[in-house]
């Protein structure tokens, strides 16, 4: 039982990570394309600013959480996936400094080198968690002893590639609604009409990838054994179809918040699908790394248990508090006034 | 205990399909030892170069700003935006160079992992959720809120930032306490699982790891404000600002350097009883004797075990200082085989140097202490506090260095072994992520001591965005 909650924990907290920095991915990656003059890369650098650190620790906390209470599938999962893992990291370090270094000195070229980052730095982790996500829901080529026989190529396979794109356009989608919910006047409007193109592109990529997961992976048939959980796909299809209508009617924050419950719950639904493997094994079922096989002791869950269920919340509320203060619209006057990035 | 070697050595036979050309199975993981062992060391040194200005001046910070909204006084209000915009600039890289400490328990020390998730892994998790959380969070609400929030609560996230960023320490540093000094624990199921969380959170050594290294840091960021100042004051440039600052930072730091005496002996003491053989390294002692002087000077001879040169005793004082009795019985390296011994020259210069500049830096904190209210016409002292600037960041990295470099050849003391708690990877694909390491940190240090460097020489500026002057 405490594993199975545990499993949980650690499928909302990846579920929430992706909702909360999906967006600032996303924007990073539409940099270059909505960004016309140096004023809109400032409001769009600013209107992530408060919030981009913040999100990123749900990363540290998701690993943080695997490692706690599943320590064996922290291991299998992070050495099998050595090096994906490391390039998401290295993006991870460019971009973070990207966003404290770029207005730090008075040089178009200097300016360049970080943008390129940002872009660099928020497009690679969107892909990457995305083909990782996917490979772990259709099972790696891990032996007993949680050795990877492949490398990076064995994991760029059609549903890991499809799982990249999918990560990437609904997360492209979701930062676009959340310019559209911070910007003010022509480029609001721009991000908002860029965000019904992306709606679509998000559509087509996440039919696709929920079709062939039907074809790469058990997760369907395992939602069928139990049937309450078709709750989050269907959720997750609300989310995605409501986001754009909402924003037709002038509800940008309703939108981005949509385009949010689409990526959690989709998240969700890999990881009910997929429970109760962590890193599912295609060589050998019998090597697949569970819950029930690579949990924590009896008394560390449950202690970790009162830690999470006692600060989490808290977490929560101080978190939303930010989105609440710092969630008004950003202008060119008012980033050159600052504070400002 | 894991029976690693001869788990590693059996499992090498069965290798995987490789597609390339490898060495044998064993040489490729010995490889991957080495590369995993330098790259978590550059890691965690490059790391280790922002977190304790981060520890430190975090409450430097606080302070001024808590004296600006006591006083309304610009000057604080300068001071806090001014050293506020140096501790972001620190912050930026120290945060994200973080997550590649935890990463790797992962992807280079899996073995580790599996072994000691149980309990090492409950402690990154509780780090992350009682205090990075809040650090992060709090930061950007600093740094964005100075129009958004009232004078009062501005402050009080400062504090925030400042408390929970050390309390992010504590946690941090009770995991590694755990590898030094392992408690509370059972092995069980072919791993040390947790028995009494209390005993890991509470135990001695944790709290006295804990006190000596948020010591040196504090000390370290009190050297910056110190030495920040005077290169302003020197040059005439803010001088009532920074005279302000030089005083708060001048009490602070000799406050904090006797503070770091008294528990940094604490801290050698209680590994007579938890580390023998790293104390015994430390000083180079390699007799097990009573009576045990300690040698001002001495060089380590490795292969004959025992100092090739040694001179100029003082009669008792390592056993005094051990066992507050100059008879007392002090263990030798020779007690424990030579392939338990951790190299014992560079923990020994490391600790010799630690304290020695240790000492130094005291003596110059009573200086600016001493003169901390005519300053401005202390012109050596305003020559030479900017050059100290460094040394408190090598002193801190030489501890470190005695800390790990001395727990070898123990990944946690007693109970794993290093080499036993390696990944099964290619070494290739370490060499290739420690070189990149190399090459991104190499580029990312350079940029933000330039940055430093500059923004501390600008002193205050007018409250726009540096971009946006030309506009």
């Amino acid at each position: 039982m405490l594993e199975t909650i545990w499993f949980a924990i650690w499928g909302v907290a990846w579920a929430v990570y992706f909702l909360l920095d999906g967006f600032d991915l996303g924007l990073g990656t539409l940099f270059p394309f909505i960004a016309k003059t140096e004023s809109d890369k400032r409001i769009m650098v600013n209107a992530m600013g408060p919030f981009w650190d913040g999100n990123e620790v749900w990363l540290i906390t998701a690993g943080g959480v695997t490692f706690a209470a599943f320590p064996t599938a922290y291991a299998v999962m992070f050495s099998s996936l050595y090096t994906p893992l490391m390039l998401l990291l290295f993006a991870l370090i460019l971009r973070g400094v990207a966003f404290e270094f770029r207005g730090k000195v008075d040089s178009a070229a200097w300016r360049k080198l970080w943008d390129c980052c940002l872009v660099f730095g928020s497009f690679l982790p969107a892909f990457l968690l995305g083909v990782a996500f996917a490979n772990l829901f259709a099972g790696i080529p891990v032996d007993q002893d949680g050795v990877l026989h492949g490398n990076l190529l064995t994991l760029l396979n059609p549903y890991g590639l499809a799982g990249g794109v999918f990560f990437v356009t609904a997360f492209i989608h979701h930062g676009a609604l959340w310019l559209a919910v911070k910007s003010e006047g022509e480029l609001r409007e721009r991000a908002r009409k860029l965000a019904f193109k992306l709606w679509f592109v998000a559509l087509v990529a996440a039919v696709a990838f929920l079709a062939l997961t039907w074809i790469y992976t058990p997760l369907w048939q395992n939602l069928f054994t139990r049937p309450v959980f078709l709750a989050l796909p269907a959720l997750a299809v609300l989310g995605l179809v409501a986001s754009p209508i909402l924003s037709r009617l002038g509800k940008a924050w309703w939108a981005w918040g949509s385009s949010g419950l689409f990526i959690a719950m989709a998240t969700l639904f890999g990881v009910a699908g997929v429970f109760p493997n962590i890193v599912g094994s295609s060589l050998d079922p019998a090597a697949s790394v569970t819950a029930f096989n690579s949990a924590s002791s009896t008394l560390t869950l449950e202690i970790m248990l009162g830690v999470v269920l006692a600060f989490l919340p808290v977490v929560i509320a101080y978190q939303a508090w930010v989105y609440v203060k710092f969630g008004g619209t950003i202008n060119q006057e008012s980033v050159d006034e600052g504070p400002s990035y | 205990m894991p029976q690693g070697t001869a788990k590693l050595t059996k499992k090498s036979q069965n290798a995987k399909p490789i597609t390339r050309a490898p060495p044998s199975r064993k040489e490729s993981i010995v490889d991957a030892l080495i590369l995993s062992r330098l790259q978590f060391a550059v890691t965690t040194y490059f790391h280790f170069l922002f977190v304790p200005l981060t520890l430190g001046l975090s409450f430097l910070v606080a302070i001024f700003e808590t004296a600006y909204v006591r006083s309304r006084d610009e000057d604080w209000r300068k001071a806090t935006k001014f050293f506020g915009k140096l501790f972001l600039i620190n912050f930026a890289v120290g945060v994200v160079t973080g997550i590649t400490l935890e990463f790797q328990f992962g992807t280079n020390w899996a073995n580790y992992a599996k072994y000691v998730g149980d309990i090492f892994g409950s402690l990154l998790a509780v780090e992350a959720t009682v205090a990075f959380f809040l650090e992060s969070t709090f930061i950007a609400v600093w740094f964005f809120g100075w129009k958004k929030l009232t004078p009062k609560f501005h402050c009080v996230t400062i504090w925030i930032v400042a408390i929970s960023s050390n309390i992010s320490a504590f946690w941090i540093l009770v995991a590694n306490a755990w590898m030094q000094h392992p408690t509370g624990y059972v092995l069980r199921n072919g791993r040390a699982e947790l028995s009494n969380f209390v005993d890991v959170v509470t135990q001695k050594f944790a709290i006295l790891e804990f006190v000596h290294t948020v010591g040196g840091a504090w000390i370290l960021g009190g050297f910056f404000v110190l030495g920040v100042s005077a290169w302003h004051i020197a040059r005439k440039s803010h001088v009532s600002v920074f005279t302000k600052t030089f005083r708060v930072a001048a009490v602070w730091t000799l406050v904090f350097c006797v503070f770091e005496m008294f528990q940094g002996h604490l801290n050698a003491e209680i590994l007579g009883s938890t580390q023998p053989t790293k104390l015994a390294a430390m000083e180079s002692h390699w007799e097990t004797s009573g009576d045990v002087p300690m040698y001002l000077l001495a060089w380590p001879d490795e292969q004959n075990e025992k100092n090739a040169f040694q001179a100029l005793p003082i009669p008792g004082l390592m056993s005094f200082l051990v066992h507050y009795n100059p008879h007392g019985q002090v263990a030798g390296l020779k007690d424990v085989p030579r392939q338990d011994r951790p190299p014992v020259l560079p923990v020994y210069l490391s600790f010799r140097a630690m304290v020695g500049l240790g000492i130094l830096l005291f003596w110059i904190a009573v200086w600016a202490f001493w003169k901390r209210d005519s300053i401005e016409k202390q012109t050596k002292l305003l020559k030479i506090l900017p050059w100290m600037i460094p040394l408190p960041y090598l002193v801190n990295q030489l501890g470190w260095t005695v800390a790990e470099l001395g727990r070898q050849p123990w990944i946690v003391y007693g109970l794993m072994r290093t080499e036993q708690g390696v990944s099964k990877i290619d070494a290739i694909q370490v060499a290739t992520s420690l070189g990149a390491f190399f090459l991104v940190y190499a580029l990312l240090g350079s940029v933000d001591f330039y940055l430093l460097w500059t923004y501390a020489r600008k002193g205050p500026l007018p409250e726009s965005h540096p971009t946006s002057t030309k506009a």
